[in-house]
């Protein structure tokens, strides 16, 4: 097998405001399985931070262990990164959002790594409302120990050498909502028209922004009868909501037919313009994005698009009222601010 | 769009932009890869079916080919495929025992071929295997025509002419050199079966009606007698003031030539701007690298003599100026400027003549006394004269006649079978599955940036010594392996199967060079701007499927495409696969199978 993609690019890609091309945004090659849902995620995560003119260098890329762990190897090459422990990335995350508030964080799960071993991480930065983004590549299975069901496979979805699933499902996403995540979208890995902007979007949320991404195993969950292959999650998808991202620079430029679009004003000045409106449900009404999806999984479908959003949401930062600068830039005359103002400290506590 | 049909020959064919490019549509890749392979004497043997002088041409092609090249689009410089096809005739075996051999089974047939250039030996050589008898007529002592008169000896040896010429001759060929064919009228009164006319452009340009141009005749010289008159001898010397006239590869190979025979302070004098010289680029970087200054915007006013004796030439220093359509003028700035001179070489173009052919035969002529021919079969007015090379067309290159000999020596055969000359035969093509393992190719997919690699010359005191003295010694093995590996094998083509493709991605990507979308369907003007890349070069297709289940349509644009095989390697279904397309025109008589030597 040749690993060696060359190094030429097409002479006339695009550049965005920093002057980079997506060759800028670019990983190793990848050694996952060909038609890996899972590397399609990883061009969406390229094209979207190329798209919003992020510097790569200020990102950090975080992941457990799984298939979908090691995809932060093939996106974001000039990007901080940290390979954790199985399920551990969201306490890896957190201490580093602490220490950096400057950095953008982009946290990669699997449903093995987040539904399994890693739940009880997954539930608290979802509780702490922790700044990052957290990427679900949901494959229903566990690619790298040769395919057994996982936790978010569907009741009754077959697995490849023919058995069904009897266990219930664990919905991510459902989950998500239910405990106050801010920002909540469900997409697939083969619609990279909704999952760039969905990425965008989750990228300028100001607070633990969710996205369970259907990603089939082309290898062990690519079959008939399993609920996520390419072919099932192409027949139910029901795309609810498309959405638009607006950085601050753009004006909105196309004009929605009224009463169908909604424009919803994100952190930085950053706009998201949900169009064609999803009519079941509210997106900003956390009762009525859960009561959508209990209703899709009754009825077998995949909702995907944006769920739900609490654009003004407060995170871990905010909550805890902490410093301003990442902790390694402190000076020692911030650390230590002197006798003086050691006695008004203790002045507030008398 | 329509979805591409892939099954048209010609589809696959323009993806292979060498090949394409080729007058005589050589299998470029093919050959490099045999180069690569260390396989020289099948090299040899490919190109040698397909334009019959490998050797010449790898020393003298005006490469049409090179500016066609696929990595001269992500790097600065094509391989050098013409250099690599010298390596091929360098370095392979004696095949004399492998081509086809008289005496052949008479079919009763007789062909006369006037001149004896590359047209008319092409044809010698395409139709002897048939067994027609041919008769070929020549001015001069040996065959090459302008390959051995007009192409100087340190570009092209004797013994890589001789060798290629022979090899043709040998087959039985009834040669009648020495003999200048004065009326088409006594030729045809042989009743021969056919006659083709490969005359080549004879006659050199001159400036008769230049103040001076007779005061002093002798020392003022047409560049090709001249550079004749030099390579059959009759002349060895010249003046050592000399200026060349002219910005063609023929004024390059005068003034070349001029200093090797004594020219020592020689000067190239052209009308048009440096960068509009016909000459070819590395022509013209040879001829500076032997010290020859070329002077741009120069306009010759007179011939200066003094007392009967040539003194030099009067110049007027011209501007170019370009209107609003790009067209030039050249604008006299005022000033003048001579320079002195011994000799001057007049090498300002050259054309077709026919006073040979009488006006009574049937054979019409156009406006520019040119026969009038059909383009593809190369026939005249008069259904049984053909012609070929410059002589029919006007003057182009070496490989163009070589190309037009072919299609006029299956011409001819149709003729004489009583056939219809337009019933063309299909080109042969075949597409072969690459795969070897579950990511490998038979071929060398990776694609590594390297920088194109130069010839190295001969020492510059030993050649512009000796006239004969190759300049150029042509790559050694080593080189030529690392520059055949340039090479992107444009033949492999990404072959896509619709039914297979489960719309993943995979292929859009891994693609180095964002080639592959998958969008809804529109107009081409529409798709070229929705792709992953822009598509701005417009005279590289679109390769569109049919309609996939997502209701879009795979698009990938060709234009720089590096054949590397990484789509084929990420597809789960194999919807992509890498196949090698071997596209061959079809000769009057097959040489031998492919699939014997290679």
């Amino acid at each position: 097998m040749t690993y060696l993609r060359p190094t030429f690019r097409h002479p006339e890609l695009p550049t965005n405001i920093l002057g980079f091309t997506r060759k800028d945004y670019e990983g190793a090659i990848s050694t996952l399985c060909a038609g890996c849902g899972h590397d399609s995620i990883s061009g969406a995560i390229v094209q979207a931070c190329w798209e919003m003119s992020i510097e790569p260098h200020k990102v950090a890329k975080l992941s457990g262990i799984g298939c979908s762990s090691k995809t932060p190897t093939y996106f974001l090459s000039n990007a901080h990164g940290f390979n954790t422990v199985h399920g551990r990335m969201p306490s890896v995350a957190t201490g580093a959002n602490m220490a950096n508030r400057s950095l953008t964080y982009l946290g990669v799960s699997g449903d093995g790594d987040s539904a399994s071993i890693g739940m009880g991480q997954f539930v608290h930065a979802i509780r702490r409302n922790l700044n990052v983004v957290y990427i679900l590549m949901n494959n229903g299975c566990y690619g790298l120990t040769k395919g057994q069901d996982s936790a978010t496979a569907d009741v009754g979805s077959k697995s490849k050498s023919g058995s069904e699933n009897k266990f219930a499902t664990i919905d991510l996403a459902s989950l998500a909502i239910e405990l106050g995540a801010t920002f909540v979208a469900r997409s697939f890995s083969g619609d990279k028209e909704q999952l760039v902007p969905l990425i965008k979007a989750a990228l300028a949320h100001g607070g633990f922004a969710f996205l369970d991404v259907v990603s089939p195993c082309v290898t062990f969950n690519n079959n008939f009868g399993s609920t996520k292959s390419y072919s099932y999650v192409r027949e139910h998808n029901h795309a609810a909501s498309n959405i638009d991202f607006v950085p601050p620079a753009e004006t909105i430029s196309v004009n929605y037919p009224e009463n169908t679009a909604r424009e919803l004003e994100l952190h930085g000045g950053n706009k998201i313009v949900l169009h064609k409106l999803p009519t079941e449900w509210d997106p900003l009404d956390r009762i009525s994005a859960l009561n959508r999806l209990h209703q899709a999984r009754r009825t077998g479908e995949i909702v995907t698009g944006l769920l739900f959003i609490e654009p003004e949401s407060q995170d871990l930062h905010a909550t805890l009222d902490t410093v301003q600068e990442p902790l390694n830039q402190l000076q020692e005359k911030d650390l230590c601010p002197g006798s003086k103002k050691l006695e008004q400290i203790n002045k507030s506590y008398r | 769009m329509k979805p591409t049909d892939i099954q048209d020959p010609e589809y696959f064919h323009k993806v292979v932009d060498c090949q394409y490019a080729c007058p005589a549509h050589t299998p470029v890749p093919e050959y490099i890869r045999l180069i690569a392979a260390g396989k020289y004497t099948e090299a040899y043997l490919i190109n040698w079916e397909s334009n019959v002088f490998p050797g010449v041409l790898g020393r003298t092609c005006d490469r049409p080919c090179e500016p066609a090249c696929r990595r001269g689009r992500v790097e600065e410089e094509p391989v050098a495929i013409c250099r690599l096809k010298r390596v091929a005739a360098d370095f392979k075996d004696d095949i004399s025992h492998i081509l086809p051999k008289g005496p052949f089974p008479s079919n009763g047939k007789k062909i006369a071929l006037i001149g004896g250039g590359p047209a008319s030996l092409t044809v010698a050589r395409d139709l002897a295997p048939l067994g027609y008898e041919i008769h070929l007529y020549d001015d001069q002592p040996a065959g090459g025509g302008m390959m051995r008169s007009q192409i100087p000896a340190f570009r092209l040896p004797e013994e890589v002419l001789n060798e290629e010429v022979n090899y043709i001759l040998d087959m039985g060929i009834h040669t009648q050199f020495k003999t200048f064919v004065s009326s088409m009228k006594e030729i045809l009164d042989k009743k021969y079966d056919a006659v083709f006319v490969g005359t080549g452009a004879p006659k050199g340009n001159d400036l008769d009606k230049l103040p001076g141009r007779w005061d002093d005749p002798d020392k003022i010289h047409i560049g090709i007698t001249w550079l004749a008159s030099v390579a059959f001898e009759h002349t060895d010397k010249i003046g050592k003031k000399v200026i060349v006239l002219g910005g063609g590869n023929t004024a390059m190979d005068c003034c070349r030539t001029a200093r090797r025979v004594g020219g020592e302070d020689v000067r190239v004098v052209v009308r048009s701007p440096f960068n509009e010289m016909k000459a070819s680029p590395w022509e013209i970087e040879d001829a500076q690298m032997e010290d020859i200054p070329i002077l741009n915007n120069h306009n010759p006013k007179a011939f200066v003599t003094s007392e009967g004796k040539l003194q030099g030439m009067l110049f007027e220093k011209v501007e170019a100026i370009y209107d609003k359509n790009g067209k030039r003028r050249l604008e006299p700035t005022g000033e003048e400027v001579f320079i002195a001179a011994d000799e001057v070489l007049v090498a300002i173009g050259q054309g077709n003549a026919f006073p040979w052919v009488e006006r009574d035969l049937g054979l019409e002529f156009n406006q520019w006394e040119l026969p009038k021919l059909n383009a593809t079969t190369l026939q005249s007015t008069r259904p049984d004269v053909f012609f070929g090379g410059d002589a029919a067309l006007g003057p182009k290159n070496v490989i163009t006649a070589v190309a037009q000999g072919h299609q006029a020596a299956i011409s001819i055969d149709l003729f004489c079978n009583g056939r219809d000359v337009h019933d063309r035969p299909p080109p042969m093509t075949n597409l072969a599955q690459q795969k070897m393992g579950l990511h490998e190719w038979i071929y060398d997919s990776a694609v590594v940036p390297d920088l194109r690699y130069k010839v190295p010359h001969a020492d510059k005191k030993l050649t512009l010594k000796n006239r004969k003295k190759e300049v150029e010694l042509g790559f050694d093995l080593e080189k030529a392996y690392r520059e055949a590996e340039r090479c992107l094998n444009c033949d492999v083509q990404t072959v896509f199967s619709e039914p297979k493709c489960i719309e993943c991605d995979a292929c859009v990507d891994v693609c180095p060079t964002s080639c592959i979308s998958f969008v809804t369907n529109g107009a081409e003007e529409d798709l070229r701007t929705r792709l992953v890349a822009p598509a701005n070069q417009l005279d590289q297709d679109l390769y569109v499927s049919s309609v996939l289940p997502t209701k879009r349509v795979m698009v990938k644009d060709e234009n720089v495409c590096l054949h590397c095989g990484l789509c084929a390697e990420r597809c789960p279904t194999a919807a992509w696969d890498m196949q090698k397309y071997l596209y061959n025109t079809t000769k009057a008589a097959p040489i031998w199978k492919q699939e014997e030597v290679v």
